[in-house]
C-alpha cells in the first residue's frame, strides 16, 4: 500500500465548485439568438436556463421573418464569464437555434425597451411627474384627472431612471417588454 | 420521389428507408395503427419488451454495439413516461436513439383524454430535439431528420411524438434523398492553427498522456485505429474513462487501464503529474476530474469535443479543438508525420520508468479467499473464461460495473455497454438484450448486482421469447453494494436500507421463465459452473454469492484529487469527511 494518507476533514472544496480557476466577476451580457419558429423553441430556450441554474435578467421574443419562420429572442443573462461562455455554447446546441451572438462582447450595439408607468397622483406631485416624463421625453398615453400612463422607450438603466423618480410621485404600476437588441453597423 | 400513404405506412416505411432493421417496443391505443403496419411487412423485426424502460435500453444497448442508432416503439401516456430513464441515461452517455411514441388524436390534445402526456414537454430536457407531429405530409421528412439529428455531431436520443390520427390520415412520403435536412450541420473539422499547436507541444511534450472517453467510440471504428496509430507512434501512455474502453486495447503496452473514482493508480497519478494532457472525446467528468482546484495542476490541455459546450465547461482548455475525434486525429497524425514524427524520446522514457514504479503498487490487488467467492476473482475467472471469444459485456450499477471496467479487457470499440453518466441501474439486462439481438451468434454477457438486476427483471421473457442466449453474470453480495461502501466510509458504517432482502431463488427464478438457473457459492466450483454458463445454448442467469462487504478500491474520494486515492481497507475508514461529504 502506498503512503498516501486521507486527513480526517481534509477535503475542503467541492467537485462541484465548478470554477475555482475561473475569473468571479460577474457581468451582464445581451445575447441575441436567431431560432426556428416551431411549437417550443422557446420552451426549450427558457428550459436551458432553469435547468442549468443560469440567470434571466430579460428575455423578449417575437417572430422576425415569416417567411422564414424565424423569430429572434433577446436575452440579457448575468453571470461570470466562464458562465455566459457556456449559456452561449448551450444556446447553440439547440437544434432549432440558427445563431447565436452575445452583443456585449461583440463590439457596440443598440438595446431599447419599452414601459408604460402608471402614476397616480394630484396637485403638486402630478404637475412634477408630468415635467419629469417631459424630460425624459416619456408620452402620456393615457391620462384621467387622477393619473397618467407614462411610455417611455430608451435604455433599461434610463427606465430604471425614470421609474425610480415617479416611485414617490405615486408610481402604482409597471409593464416592461424587456430588451430589443442588434449590433451597429451593416451586418 | 412523393407517394400517397397513411401516417402509419409513412413510420414503416422512413423506417426501412433508413436501413432501420430491429424495433423495440411495446403496444398500447395510441400505437395501434402503427403496430399494424407492422404486422404486414417482414422486413422490420420487433422486439415485444416486457417494460418501455427495457425498449430503450435495448436500442442503447444495440447502438452501442453496432454504431447504428436504435430505435424503440412506444405507446402515448405512460409509454412514453416509462421512456424517460432510458432517454435520459442515452443523453448523458451519447447514444444515437430514434424513440417514436403514440399521441391521443390532435383534436383531443390538451384535453386530458385517457392516457395523455405533454410527452413532447416531459421529453425537452432529456432528448437532443424532440418533435410533436401534427400533420401526416410532414411526418416522413420530421422522421428522416429525427435519424439525422440523433447521428450527427455530439449524437443523442431523439423522440418523434405521433398523434394517432396523424397515423391513420394519408399524406405524401417523402423519400429520404428528398427529406430536408435542415439547418443542423456541426462542424466536424478542427481548426488546423490548433491542432498545429497540440503537434508542437506532442514533440516537445515530457510527461504527456492520453486521456480518451467515449467520443473516440463514437466517432467510429476508424476513430479507433487512428487512436492506435498515433499512440503506437508517439509512445505515449494512454488512459481512458468508463465510457471510452476498447478504444485502445486492453493488452496495448501504452495501456494504463481506466482513470477516475475507482480508476487505476496509475492511470490517475500519470494525471496528476503529467505536463500535457491530451483529451480526446471526454468531458472532465466529476467522476474523472476529483477535486477541480487540484486537477492536473502542472498540465498543459488540448481537449478534442464534436460539442463546443463541453470545452471550458469544467477545466480550461489552453488547445480547444471542436471537431469529430476521426477527423481531428487524422490531421494530427498528418501534420505530425509531416514535420519528422518527433517526440521527446528520452523523456519520454523516464516518464514511462515513473509510471512503472506506480504500477508496481498494483493497485487491483485483493484478499483472495479459499471459501468465499471475492467478486474481483469472479471477474477475473469470466475474463480468463471468454477471453478470445467474440464477446460483448454490459453491466448494471454498482461495484459490479467498477470490477468489471478494472478486471475485464476490451480489445476493440463497442463491445463494452455500461451506463456512465446516469449510472442508470436496470441498464444492463435490456442492453445485454440489444446487443444480443444485434448480435445473435456473439458471447453477450451482463455483469449485475443483484439490485440493480431486479430493476428490469421482467426482460427475461423478453430474452426467453425470442430465443436470446444472453448471459446474466450476477455478482450477489446480498447488498446495494456501491451505497453499502458509501456507508461504510461516510456515515459511520449506519447501513441503511443497503442489504437486499427476500431476494428471489434466482435459479428457480429462471426456470420459471424457461431458461437455465445457476448457482455457484464455493470458489472451488466458479470455472466449471462459468464454463456450463457459457456453454448452455440460451438465456441464464448466474447467481454467483460473493463476498458481501468487499469494498471496490483503488478509490478517489469525493473532493479529493488524484494523488489522494484509497487504495484499501485500512486507509478508508471515515476517509471522506467535510465537505467531501455532500457530493455523490
Ligand atoms: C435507478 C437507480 N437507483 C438508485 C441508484 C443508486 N445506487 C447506485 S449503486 C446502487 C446499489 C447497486 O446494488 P447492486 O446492483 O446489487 O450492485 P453492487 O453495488 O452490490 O455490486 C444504488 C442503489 C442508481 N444508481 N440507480
Ligand atoms: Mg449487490
Amino acid at each position: 500500500m502506498s503512503a498516501l494518507q486521507i486527513k480526517k476533514g481534509s477535503s475542503k472544496h467541492s467537485a462541484y465548485n465548478l470554477r475555482p480557476t475561473f475569473s468571479d466577476v460577474q457581468e451582464t451580457h445581451t445575447i441575441t439568438v436567431l431560432v426556428e419558429n416551431e411549437p417550443g423553441v422557446l420552451a426549450r430556450v427558457i428550459g436551458l436556463f432553469s435547468g442549468r441554474g443560469y440567470n434571466i435578467d430579460s428575455l423578449t421574443v417575437a417572430e422576425v421573418d415569416h417567411e422564414g419562420h424565424l423569430s429572434r429572442i433577446t436575452i440579457v443573462t448575468t453571470g461570470t464569464p466562464q458562465v455566459i461562455e457556456q449559456i452561449k455554447a448551450q444556446l447553440g446546441r439547440i437544434v432549432s437555434v440558427r445563431d447565436v451572438h452575445d452583443l456585449t462582447a461583440e463590439g457596440s450595439s443598440v438595446e431599447r425597451e419599452l414601459a408604460l408607468l402608471k402614476v397616480a397622483s394630484t396637485g403638486d406631485k402630478r404637475v412634477e411627474a408630468l415635467r419629469l416624463a417631459d424630460i425624459f421625453r416619456a408620452q402620456v398615453v393615457d391620462s384621467t384627472l387622477e393619473s397618467f400612463v407614462f411610455q417611455l422607450t430608451g435604455t433599461p438603466d434610463k427606465i430604471d431612471a425614470f421609474a425610480e423618480l415617479m416611485r414617490p410621485l405615486g408610481l402604482v404600476q409597471v409593464a416592461r417588454t424587456g430588451v430589443a437588441a442588434l449590433a451597429r453597423g451593416k451586418v | 420521389m412523393t407517394r400517397q400513404m397513411t401516417g402509419a405506412k409513412m413510420v414503416v416505411q422512413a423506417l426501412k428507408d433508413q436501413g432501420v432493421d430491429t424495433v423495440f417496443g411495446y403496444p398500447g391505443g395510441a400505437v395501434l395503427p402503427i403496430y399494424d403496419e407492422i404486422f404486414q411487412q417482414n422486413d422490420i423485426r420487433h422486439i415485444l419488451v416486457r417494460h418501455e424502460q427495457a425498449a430503450i435500453h435495448a436500442a442503447e444497448g444495440y447502438a452501442r454495439s453496432t454504431g447504428k442508432p436504435g430505435v424503440a416503439l412506444v405507446t402515448s401516456g405512460p409509454g412514453a413516461t416509462n421512456a424517460v430513464t432510458g432517454l435520459t441515461d442515452a443523453l448523458l452517455d451519447s447514444i444515437p436513439i430514434v424513440v417514436l411514441s403514440g399521441q391521443v388524436p390532435t383534436f383531443m390534445i390538451g384535453s386530458d383524454a385517457f392516457q395523455e402526456a405533454d410527452t413532447v414537454g416531459i421529453t425537452r430536457p432529456c432528448t437532443k430535439h424532440n418533435w410533436l407531429v401534427k400533420e401526416t405530409d410532414k411526418l416522413s421528412s420530421i422522421m428522416h431528420q429525427a435519424f439525422h439529428v440523433a447521428t450527427s455531431g455530439r449524437p443523442g436520443p431523439v423522440l418523434v411524438d405521433i398523434p394517432k390520427d396523424v397515423q391513420f390520415a394519408t399524406g405524401e412520403y417523402t423519400a429520404k434523398p428528398q427529406a430536408p435536412v435542415g439547418h443542423y450541420q456541426p462542424q466536424v473539422k478542427g481548426d488546423l492553427e490548433t491542432i498545429t499547436q497540440l503537434v508542437e507541444a506532442i514533440e516537445k511534450a515530457e510527461k504527456p498522456v492520453f486521456y480518451t472517453g467515449g467520443g473516440v467510440i463514437n466517432s467510429g471504428p476508424g476513430a479507433s485505429q487512428l487512436l492506435r496509430e498515433l499512440v503506437e507512434a508517439t509512445g505515449f501512455p494512454i488512459t481512458s474513462t468508463l465510457m471510452g474502453l476498447g478504444a485502445y486495447p486492453a493488452s496495448g503496452k501504452a495501456w494504463l487501464g481506466m482513470l477516475g473514482m475507482h480508476g487505476l493508480y496509475e492511470a490517475n497519478l500519470a494525471m496528476h503529474g503529467c505536463d500535457l494532457m491530451i483529451n480526446i472525446g471526454a468531458r472532465f467528468d466529476d467522476r474523472i476530474t476529483g477535486r477541480l482546484d487540484a486537477f492536473s495542476p502542472r498540465s498543459k490541455k488540448a481537449h478534442i469535443d464534436i460539442d463546443p459546450s463541453s470545452i471550458n465547461k469544467v477545466i480550461k482548455a489552453d488547445m480547444p479543438i471542436v471537431g469529430d475525434v476521426g477527423h481531428v486525429l487524422e490531421d494530427v497524425l498528418k501534420i505530425w508525420k509531416a514535420r519528422g514524427r518527433k517526440v521527446n524520446r528520452e523523456a519520454i522514457a523516464k516518464w514511462w520508468q515513473q509510471i512503472e514504479e506506480w504500477k508496481k503498487v498494483k493497485c487491483l490487488t485483493y484478499k483472495q479467499s479459499e471459501t468465499v467467492i471475492k467478486p474481483q476473482y469472479a471477474l477475473e475467472r469470466l475474463e480468463a473464461l471468454t477471453k478470445g471469444r467474440d464477446r460483448y459485456i454490459t453491466t448494471e450499477v454498482g461495484q459490479h460495473q467498477m470490477w468489471a471496467a478494472q478486471y475485464l479487457g476490451f480489445e476493440d470499440p463497442n463491445r463494452w455497454m455500461t451506463s456512465g453518466g446516469l449510472g442508470t441501474m436496470g441498464y444492463g439486462f435490456p442492453a445485454s438484450v440489444g446487443v444480443q439481438v444485434a448480435h445473435p451468434e456473439a458471447l453477450v454477457i451482463n455483469v449485475a448486482g443483484e439490485a440493480s438486476w431486479l430493476m428490469n427483471m421482467q426482460e427475461m421473457g423478453t430474452a426467453v421469447q425470442f430465443n436470446l442466449p444472453v448471459k446474466q453474470f450476477i455478482l450477489n453480495n446480498e447488498r446495494l453494494g456501491m451505497v453499502r461502501q458509501w456507508q461504510q466510509l461516510l456515515h459511520g458504517e449506519r447501513y441503511s436500507q443497503s442489504w437486499s432482502e427476500a431476494l428471489p431463488d434466482f435459479v428457480k427464478l429462471a426456470e420459471a421463465f424457461g431458461a437455465k438457473g445457476i448457482i455457484c457459492k464455493d470458489p472451488k466450483d466458479l470455472d466449471d459452473a462459468i464454463m456450463e454458463m457459457l456453454e448452455h445454448d440460451g438465456p441464464v442467469i448466474f447467481d454467483c454469492l460473493v463476498e458481501k462487504h468487499e469494498n471496490c478500491f483503488p478509490m478517489i474520494p469525493s473532493g479529493e484529487p488524484h494523488n489522494k486515492m484509497l487504495l484499501g481497507d485500512a486507509q478508508a475508514t471515515n476517509a471522506i469527511a467535510g465537505k467531501g461529504a455532500v457530493l455523490v
